[in-house]
């Protein structure tokens, strides 16, 4: 099961309203590389997958929501008081017409959330090395909204949510060690 | 060894754009660390939480595309 | 109904995320590192010192989690906002 802590993982802060930033944003919403497809990918590989992994797995998916909220956060803010001539100065007018300043699970080009974004392929490996790409596809997407963003709070908090990738890899990458390992324990240094 | 490595594309008299000479792309730390060592150095957990990871050999700053227009060389 | 946040506040809770944070960095760690007994000290403190500054936290708004004493007695504060994303 799961239980909801009240409070974010990392202060989200904007500085202007600029509801163009949200359009961008949405990409980790629910693209293709998002915090979304993460979570969702990592929680359900975890039943065919050995048993030390399976905490791994566990955490970092339940990261990923925290991840999620902190993308819906800024959108949030961003759009909540929004006039209608922003919306479509900021280009957002085709999500206005079907979702108001509602949010909703699609990438930056408007296209719905396909679950085809998550692989699951049994094979601890191919998951695994699934997982370290996808860590990487949203480190540079990531990477590319902050080369678009000239907010500087929202950066802060985009540079965090991008070193969270990094460390993730890593993890990743270092479970992938673990099941190389012969031995069942640990042992490496 | 991590941070960003770069690369200069070929310049064709045809591009359109003005050509950027030289391209970078990020390699940051984790991809040099293999098993993360015990006892490695800590940040504090509020300097931890502003960076992103508890350990700085696990940091990676990401300086953003150079913005020529306003003068500032990156936003963060 | 929403309730009107101090600036104490805002700084407890920043202390709390970031204890918490260095708690989970410490947890992924130990996912692939089971064995490391002072990563696992490490982790055991921070559980101790976060109970402070939860309570900190909870008394001005409110309990983070269910399952926490209701401290009102005529007032459900769970559903109380702001809630995380409007503060």
């Amino acid at each position: 099961m799961w239980t909801y802590e009240k409070k974010l993982q990392y202060p989200v802060k904007v500085s202007e309203c600029n509801p163009k930033l949200a359009k961008y944003l949405i990409e980790q919403y629910g693209g293709a590389d998002g915090e979304l497809a993460a979570a969702l990918r990592y929680l359900n590989q975890r039943y065919t997958i050995p048993d030390k992994v399976v905490g791994l797995l566990t955490d970092i998916g339940t990261e990923e929501f925290a991840h999620l909220e902190m993308i819906a956060a800024m959108v949030y803010k961003l759009t909540k008081d929004a006039t209608p001539d922003q919306i479509k100065e900021a280009g957002l007018e085709g999500h206005y017409t079907n979702h108001g300043v509602s949010l909703f699970y699609h990438n930056t080009a408007g296209k719905p959330f396909e679950v085809q974004h998550i692989q699951s392929k049994g094979d601890p490996i191919a998951d695994l090395y699934e997982d370290i790409a996808a860590e990487e596809k949203a480190r540079a997407t990531y990477q590319w909204i902050i080369d678009l963003s000239d907010d500087p709070d929202l950066n802060d908090s985009l540079a965090f949510l991008r070193e969270r990738e990094i460390v993730h890899s890593q993890r990743f990458r270092e479970a992938v060690e673990l099941l190389k390992d012969e031995r069942d324990r640990q042992k490496i240094f | 060894m991590s941070g960003s490595k770069s690369y200069k594309p070929y310049v064709s008299p045809n591009d359109p754009c003005d050509p950027i000479k030289e391209k970078s792309y990020q390699t940051p730390p984790h991809l040099y660390m293999g098993l993360q060592k015990k006892d490695l150095e800590q940040y504090s957990p509020e300097e931890a939480l502003k960076k992103g990871t508890l350990w700085p050999a696990l940091f990676d700053s990401y300086k953003g595309f150079p913005r020529k227009t306003d003068g500032k060389e990156s936003n963060r | 109904m929403n309730k009107e946040l101090s600036s104490d506040f805002r700084e407890n809770l920043k202390k709390l995320q970031a204890i918490d944070f260095a708690m989970m960095e410490l947890t992924l760690y130990l996912d692939t590192h089971p064995d490391d007994s002072k990563a696992i000290e490490q982790y055991n403190e921070y559980s101790e010192k976060r109970k402070d500054l939860k309570q900190k936290v909870e008394e001005e708004y409110g309990p983070l989690m269910l399952k926490e004493k209701n401290n009102k007695e005529n007032q459900w504060e769970w559903s109380q906002g702001p809630w995380p994303w409007q503060v």
